[in-house]
C-alpha cells in the first residue's frame, strides 16, 4: 500500500509586497478529498502551483512524502496529476501523440493498458489520433484529466475542475474523484458548492489573509 | 550634515584646481603641474575622465552583487539597491565615453578608435541599456526582478572577457594596452606629487558622492514605492 | 544527455516539421539578408575582411529571427504550464537548447555555402580553422541564444527585446569569431590562431555553466 502524505508548514506567499495568505498549516495524510476554497482572487490557484512545485513559497514549506522518504523537487512530478483551466496542451499533436510525448517527457513508461482504460473512461477511445485543435473545450477537459491520471499519481489536484462542462461531464469528474479518493489524495480547488460537497476536509483560504 | 560640506569643499577644491592650476616645465611652486610630453594641457581631463570611468565600474559591480542578493534571498529592497546602482553606473557610463572620447580626439586625433578599453566602455553601456529596456517591459515587481538579476549575472561572466582578454587581443591605444609604448602618466608615475594628490583626492571624492547619491537614490525610491501603495489602499 | 530532455526536442522537431514556422522565417530571413546585401554591394568588390564581417552579421541576425522560438512559442500558446508540471528545468533547458543548436547549425551552414557561392572573397583558406571556429561559434551562439530566449520569453516587447538583449552578451563571441574566420580565410595557421579558439571555447563553456544554474530562477516563478 503506497502511502502519501502532504504537509504545509507555515505556508506564506506575497506577490511583491501584496500579501496572499500567511502561516497556512496544514496535514493531509490518508487518501481522500480535500478542499480549499475561497472567493475568486484569493489565491486558491497559486496554493495548488505550490503544492505542485510549480511556483515557490515566500516563506514556509511544503513537503511531499511518499512512505515516509521526502520527494525530491526533481521527481515531484511523477507523483502528481495537476488538472486546470489554464492548463493547455500541444494542439498540433493528437491526444495519442501528447500522451505519449509527455511520458517520454516526464521519463515514465508509456502504460498502454491504462491510457487505453482511460480514453475509453472519457469516451475518446474513437478520437484519440485526432488533433487536439480539433476538439471541443469539454472534450480538451477530458484530456486534461487523461493527462492527470495516466502516470497513476498519489496526489491528485483539480483546480476548478468542473468548469466548462456539462451536468454530464461534472458527473463524471465526481466519479473519478471519488473513486481516486479510496486510494490517493485528492485536493479540489473550488468555490462550487458541488464540488465542495465531496470534500472529507476543507482549507478555508479566508482565513489565512493576515 | 557636516561630511556633506566636507565633500563640497573636497569636491569644489578638486575641480577648481583640476582645471585651473597651470602646467608649467618645471614646477616650482605647489600649485604648478608638470607637463607630460604629449599630453600637456589635456592631461587635466584625467581628474575626471578616470573617476567615472572607476565610478561605472563600482556601480556595475555593487548593482550586480545586490542583483545576486535578491536571487538568493529574494528581498525586493534589494532589487531597490541594485536598480539605484545602475542607474548611476548608466550616468558615470555615459559621462566616462564622453570625456574619454574628448580626450580621445586630442591625444590621438579622433573621437572613436575602437580599442579595447572603448570597446568596452561602449559595451557596457548596451549592457545598461539592454537592463533598462527589459525592466521597462516587465509589469510583476518580482518577475521583473528575478528577470533583470539574471540578465545582470550573465552579463557579469561575459565582462572578464572585455576587461582581460578583448585587449590583448586587439591592439590598443589606451595608456597601458598591448603595444602602448608611451605609458600614460598613471602608469609611470609622472605625475608629481601634487597632481598625483589632486588626482586621489578626486577618486576619494567622487567615490564619497558616489555612495552618497546611491542612498539617497534608493531611498527615494523605497519612499515612493510606499507612498504609491498608501495611495492604492487608500 | 537525458533522454528526457532529448525526447522533448524531438517534440519541438515534430511540431516545427509539422508547422514549419520557424524554418520558414529563417529560411526567408537569410535570402532577404543575403539580397540585401548584394544589392548594396553592387558591383564593388568587397575585401575579403569586410566579407567575414558581413558573414557574421548575417549569423547574427537570422539567429536573432528564429531562435526566441524555442520558449516563446511555449509562453505565447500556454504551454508552459505543461512542461513545468512534467520536467525539471534542467530537462526544459537541455530540450530547447539541443533544438537551438540544430537549428543554428542548419542556418550557419546554409549561409555558408550561400557566402561562398556569391562572394568571390569569401574563398577559406584553411579549412580546418573554419570548421573548428564553426562549430564552437555555433555552440556558443545558441547556449547565448537560449539562455536569453528563456528570459525574454516572460517579458513584454519579446521581438525588439531580444536583439537589444542578445548582442552585449554574444559580443566577445562575434568579436573572435569575425577574427577566427579571417584568419581562415587569409589562411593563417591553426597555431597562431589558438588564443582566439581558447576564447571561444571558454565562452562556451562559462556560458553554458552560468546558463544552467540562472534558468532555474528563470523557469520557476
Amino acid at each position: 500500500m503506497i502511502n502519501y502524505s502532504l504537509e504545509a508548514q507555515q505556508l506564506n506567499k506575497s506577490f511583491g509586497r501584496r500579501l496572499i495568505f500567511n502561516d497556512l498549516t496544514f496535514k493531509f495524510d490518508k487518501p481522500g478529498v480535500y478542499g480549499i476554497s475561497g472567493p475568486n482572487g484569493s489565491g486558491k490557484s497559486t496554493l495548488v502551483k505550490i503544492i505542485a512545485g510549480i511556483i515557490a513559497a515566500s516563506k514556509g514549506k511544503i513537503i511531499h512524502l511518499l512512505n515516509g522518504k521526502i520527494v525530491t523537487e526533481e521527481n515531484l512530478h511523477n507523483h502528481i496529476g495537476f488538472v486546470s483551466p489554464y492548463l493547455v496542451l500541444y494542439e498540433e499533436f493528437s491526444t495519442l501523440e501528447n500522451l505519449k510525448l509527455f511520458a517520454d517527457i516526464r521519463g515514465t513508461e508509456f502504460n498502454k493498458e491504462r491510457v487505453d482504460y482511460l480514453l475509453n473512461k472519457f469516451l475518446l477511445y474513437k478520437r484519440k489520433d485526432d488533433l487536439l485543435k480539433t476538439y471541443s473545450s469539454g472534450m480538451k477537459q477530458r484530456v486534461k484529466f487523461i493527462f492527470a491520471l495516466m502516470h497513476s499519481p498519489q496526489l491528485l489536484i483539480l483546480d476548478e475542475p468542473t468548469s466548462n462542462l456539462d451536468e454530464e461531464g461534472k458527473n463524471s469528474v465526481y466519479e473519478i474523484v471519488k473513486e481516486e479518493s479510496k486510494t490517493n489524495i485528492v485536493i479540489v480547488a473550488s468555490n462550487e458548492r458541488n464540488d465542495l460537497e465531496l470534500c472529507d476536509e476543507i482549507v478555508l483560504l479566508e482565513k489565512y489573509k493576515s | 550634515m557636516v561630511w556633506k560640506i566636507f565633500l563640497f569643499l573636497l569636491l569644489a577644491f578638486v575641480s577648481v584646481a583640476g582645471i585651473s592650476f597651470p602646467i608649467v616645465e618645471n614646477p616650482t611652486k605647489w600649485y604648478e603641474f608638470p607637463l607630460i610630453p604629449g599630453l600637456e594641457e589635456n592631461a587635466k581631463i584625467i581628474f575626471f575622465h578616470v573617476p567615472t570611468a572607476w565610478l561605472t565600474v563600482i556601480a556595475f559591480l555593487m548593482s550586480t552583487l545586490y542583483s545576486f542578493k535578491y536571487l538568493r534571498k529574494k528581498n525586493l529592497d534589494d532589487d531597490l539597491k541594485s536598480y539605484a546602482s545602475a542607474q548611476l553606473g548608466m550616468i558615470f557610463c555615459i559621462l566616462a565615453t564622453i570625456t574619454g572620447s574628448v580626450w580621445a580626439k586630442f591625444a590621438w586625433g579622433s573621437f572613436w578608435n575602437w580599442d579595447p578599453r572603448e570597446t568596452s566602455i561602449f559595451a557596457l553601456l548596451l549592457i545598461y541599456g539592454a537592463w533598462f529596456a527589459l525592466r521597462s517591459s516587465i509589469e510583476s515587481e518580482e518577475k521583473r526582478a528575478t528577470l533583470s538579476a539574471v540578465y545582470s549575472m550573465i552579463a557579469f561572466v561575459t565582462v572578464p572577457f572585455f576587461i582581460f582578454i578583448m585587449p590583448r587581443i586587439m591592439t590598443g591605444l589606451h595608456p597601458g594596452s598591448a603595444d602602448d609604448t608611451n605609458a600614460g602618466p598613471v602608469v609611470n608615475f609622472k605625475m608629481n606629487g601634487n597632481m598625483l594628490l589632486i588626482f586621489f583626492l578626486s577618486l576619494i571624492g567622487f567615490t564619497i558622492l558616489y555612495f552618497w547619491m546611491w542612498r539617497v537614490g534608493y531611498k527615494s525610491i523605497l519612499l515612493k514605492d510606499k507612498l504609491d501603495k498608501k495611495f492604492i489602499r487608500g | 544527455m537525458s533522454s528526457k530532455s532529448y525526447s522533448l526536442f524531438l517534440k519541438d522537431l515534430k511540431s516545427e516539421l509539422r508547422t514549419r514556422y520557424a524554418i520558414n522565417a529563417l529560411a526567408m530571413f537569410i535570402i532577404v539578408a543575403i539580397s540585401v546585401i548584394m544589392f548594396s554591394v553592387g558591383q564593388e568588390k568587397i575585401s575579403p575582411s569586410l566579407t567575414g564581417g558581413l558573414f557574421w552579421v548575417v549569423i547574427f541576425f537570422t539567429a536573432m529571427s528564429g531562435l526566441s522560438r524555442a520558449f516563446v512559442s511555449e509562453e505565447e500558446r500556454g504551454t508552459t504550464l505543461a512542461l513545468q508540471l512534467v520536467a525539471s528545468p534542467t530537462t526544459v533547458f537541455s530540450g530547447k537548447l539541443i533544438f537551438n543548436i540544430i537549428l543554428v547549425f542548419a542556418m550557419n551552414t546554409v549561409i555558408a555555402i550561400l557566402y561562398s557561392v556569391l562572394f568571390e572573397e569569401f574563398i577559406i583558406r584553411n579549412f580546418l580553422l573554419f570548421l573548428t571556429s564553426f562549430v564552437f561559434g555555433n555552440i556558443g551562439l545558441a547556449i547565448s541564444s537560449t539562455i536569453i530566449a528563456a528570459i525574454i520569453a516572460k517579458a513584454g516587447a519579446k521581438g525588439t527585446l531580444y536583439p537589444v538583449l542578445s548582442f552585449p552578451i554574444l559580443l566577445p563571441l562575434i568579436l573572435a569569431s569575425v577574427q577566427l574566420t579571417l584568419f581562415a580565410i587569409d589562411g593563417i595557421s591553426f597555431e597562431s590562431a589558438k588564443f582566439e579558439l581558447a576564447i571561444v571555447i571558454s565562452y562556451d563553456v562559462i556560458m553554458l555553466t552560468a546558463s544552467y544554474m540562472l534558468f532555474d530562477f528563470i523557469w520557476k516563478e
